[in-house]
């Protein structure tokens, strides 16, 4: 028996519906009715300018990773000194728990969109460094070999074999960084608790809309997945690459 | 390709600025993590130094009021109130995603009814349900326990999943071919050859379940580490804010050393130097 | 550029070694200081002519050819082309690798234009050059194709091209066709012999198979392991004058292999 995932999801949902119309769980309302919070949820302001403070902060504090990221794992890949330097520290704030060190951002970055942004910043840096580190270091010996026969600069071979050839790992960091960030801007703003999402989830939970606090849970998870979807689509255009190697 | 070249010349990263060989003896990798640790410590002494702000005191300051808080017992009775809802939530998470992985991988229902949102847990930000608990638990240590599982079972649950995915169809296929039954083949073949993978989870899982119970107790609950936190933040003892941070910041990265150890004792033996 | 000297051909027929090009002396390699691949290595490379390193593996005959090629420095002893000791990769050398190294990223006509391109000739130019060697090596209406598009041996051909536009005097060739299946590369055997007819150029062609090095080589270098040097120069002076099929059938091609394989056995574990 091989059904779509899809007819997978239809059966929770469903289970979901059965499990607010019969009350089981109070903060768990019908299905049906966060779809019609959904929509009410669109017509309010607040929603839309919650959406942008996410927008802004998560795209500045994913670019700031990857402007970031990118150069330092680059360097790392390149040089065997500068990564016996970093990976100590790359790999431990890699799977450190960060939400720790968000609170330690609001004094000094204020209540406010730095701290968000910092906090994406702060979840989604590592990855980009560590993949970006691990598709240059492995890089086809025989690739390099070939542009020292042929008479490349050193410059020449790592701009125009070395980093291209790294473009999959590269990519790939982007993406788990994508996933990251979305996590962290949620985590930002919620730790904070006074703007964006954070503040309206604060906001419903107080007042106990529990149609609006799943239905913005709804609109955020699908969000990230679509996002997620796009980044995924654009890795597997260029998957040839490593196939090639 | 069997010749050394192949050896010699793609043994480490730095096939294109032409390093020379860093000897890696056990002596020199000691060194070269001193030195890393020394420069991130210096430069945070730095940075504090020039007091861009109160609230990033140096690197000196912190350890000073690490040493103070380890001496007055504040981390003593912090840890008292974070360890043990810790431990039972990662008992959970990994007996839990083990068992709900393997299953997973193993029976074509289990698959179809968990996996989509098993996938989901893992990719969207479910941290904002956290908040929610209180409704449920309350403040007890009962919504630190579901925060943890709620951030660790599926990554340990997917990594199990993945891995048992992943045995080899020819290893399948001989298996198949000895007549092996069923049972035998789970436990000769596909679970050894997902061990790894299993392991590798079991990490990710560690990783999540401190996110978990930090992101309980500084949102919900305000006991031990989490509070620790924002009380010396409240009251703008920034240096103990941070030596708070990072007490649990190394706590995890200790934990997660000794797993990756133990991993690479378990199974990789080439590693092994 | 070279100067149209002789025949290869005709050099091989005579049974006489050409004036080297090429000399290798006394080359050794040790590994982090214990690990010896090389000892004492000395080989000379006759100009025009086709040289095998043949051996087992772990003789150390990648590791010359990366000495010769410049990529790897020797422990000691020293290679020189037309009398100049080397230093690195130079414009008089070529290398075709064993896994193609072609850029995934790019078309088959940018990926033989590379050597070229490095060495900044304009584009008009070396996407001339670049056309001409991808139609000598048959690629030709591939030109704009993608590595990843082509099959192993299509790949190798590209390499080849890429070895040739840059018209280096010596090209090296790494076990060149050992990533191919074996009816694919008996006829890139064949067309590199009908290729050499053409182009006149000195090989030198790293191989484990018996087969291969007595087929196409003028002179074959055999390896041994621990010492790794030569151990032994073989000519085979096949008549190459005819079809390239014809070797196969050769009387003393049949003998030259079992020769081989008598005086290797012993390496084999």
């Amino acid at each position: 028996m091989r059904t779509s995932p899809f007819w997978s999801l239809i059966f929770w949902a469903g289970l979901w519906e059965l499990a607010g119309r019969m009350g089981w769980i109070d903060l768990i309302p019908p299905l049906s009715a966060t779809w019609i919070a959904i929509l009410e949820l669109f017509e309010r302001q607040t929603f839309w300018d919650a959406l942008e403070l996410t927008a802004r902060t998560f795209l500045i504090g994913l670019g700031l990773a990857i402007a970031v990221g990118i150069p330092i794992g680059i360097l790392m890949g390149l040089s065997r000194r500068a990564d016996k330097l970093l990976s100590v520290w790359v790999n431990l704030f890699l799977s450190a728990p960060l939400t720790a060190v968000v609170p330690a951002l609001m004094p000094l970055l204020g209540i406010g969109e730095a701290t968000v942004i910092a906090t994406v910043f702060l979840f989604s840096v590592w990855v980009v460094i560590i993949d970006s580190q691990a598709g240059v270091a492995h890089v086809s010996t025989s690739l390099v070999e070939m542009g020292r026969v042929f008479g490349c600069t050193r410059r020449r071979i790592v701009f125009e074999i070395v980093v291209p050839a790294a473009l999959p790992e590269i990519i790939t960091g982007i993406r788990l960084a994508v996933i990251r960030a979305v996590k962290g801007v949620i985590v930002g703003q919620i730790i904070i608790a006074l703007i964006g999402f954070g503040g309206l989830f604060d906001t419903f939970l107080s007042m106990f809309l529990m149609e609006r606090f799943w239905a913005l849970i709804i609109i955020l998870f699908a969000m990230s997945f679509t996002l997620i979807g796009l980044i995924e689509l654009i890795e597997r255009r260029i998957a040839f690459y490593a196939g090639t190697r | 390709m069997s010749d050394p070249t192949s050896a010699m010349t793609s043994s480490g990263g730095a096939v294109v600025t032409g390093e020379a060989e860093v000897s890696s003896s056990s002596r020199s990798t000691f060194l070269w993590r001193l030195a890393s640790f020394a420069l991130a410590f210096g430069l945070w002494e730095l940075v504090g130094r020039i007091e861009i702000s109160l609230a990033f005191p140096p690197a000196s300051a912190v350890m000073r009021a690490f040493f103070e808080m380890t001496a007055s017992g504040e981390f003593f009775a912090s840890y008292a109130d974070s360890l043990p809802p810790l431990l039972v939530g990662l008992f959970i998470t990994i007996v839990g995603g083990v068992s709900i992985g393997v299953a997973v991988g193993l029976a074509r229902t289990a698959e179809w009814f968990f996996v989509p949102v098993l996938v989901i847990f893992q990719t969207a930000p479910v941290s904002a349900i956290i908040p929610l608990l209180t409704y449920v638990y309350g403040i007890d240590d009962r919504s630190k326990i579901v925060a943890i599982v709620i951030l660790g079972l599926p990554l340990v649950a997917l990594n199990s999943y993945k891995g048992i995915q992943a045995t080899s169809p020819s290893l399948l296929a001989m298996a198949r071919s000895f007549m092996t039954s069923r049972l035998d083949t789970i436990r000769l073949v596909i679970l050894p050859s997902a061990s790894e993978m299993i392991f590798a989870g079991l990490r990710l899982g560690v990783s999540g379940a401190f996110i978990g119970i930090v992101l309980a107790e500084l949102l919900i609950t305000p006991t031990g580490i989490g509070d620790l936190i924002t009380y010396n933040r409240s009251i703008a003892r920034y240096d103990k804010m941070f030596a708070a941070i990072v007490s649990i910041l190394a706590l995890a990265a200790v934990t997660l050393g000794l797993m990756q150890s133990l991993e690479t004792r378990l199974f990789r033996t080439e590693k092994r130097t | 550029m070279s100067v149209a000297t002789a025949n290869p051909t005709a050099a091989a027929g005579a049974g006489e070694a050409a004036e080297p090009i090429l000399r290798v002396r006394d080359v050794g390699v040790v590994y982090s200081g214990s690990t010896v691949a090389l000892d004492g290595a000395d080989l000379d490379v006759p100009e025009g002519q086709l040289t095998a390193l043949l051996g087992p593996s772990g003789c150390g005959k990648t590791t010359l050819l990366k000495i010769i090629a410049g990529l790897l420095e020797p422990s000691s002893g020293s290679v020189t082309v037309r009398g100049r000791e080397i230093e690195g990769p130079g414009p008089d050398r070529a290398l075709v690798f064993q896994d193609f190294a072609l850029l995934p990223w790019a078309t088959v006509l940018d990926n033989v234009a590379f050597g070229l391109r490095a060495r900044g000739v304009a584009r008009k130019e070396r996407e001339e050059t670049a056309q001409h060697y991808i139609n000598e090596v048959g690629l030709g209406g591939f030109e704009a194709r993608y590595p990843h598009e082509l099959s192993g041996g299509m790949r190798q051909r590209a390499g080849l091209a890429r070895a040739l536009a840059v018209n280096a005097d010596v090209l090296l060739m790494d076990e060149p066709f050992s990533a191919v299946d074996e009816q694919m590369r008996r006829k890139l055997q064949e067309d590199l012999l009908d290729l050499l007819k053409i182009e006149n150029k000195t090989v030198v062609f790293v191989t484990h198979s018996i087969e291969e090095a007595v087929y196409l080589a003028d002179q074959v270098a055999i390896l041994s392991r621990r010492p790794g040097r030569v151990a032994k120069i073989i000519r085979p002076d096949l008549d190459r004058s005819g079809d390239v099929d014809a070797i196969r059938r050769l009387p003393s091609y049949v003998e030259l292999v079992d020769e081989i394989w008598a005086s290797l056995k012993h390496y084999v574990e």
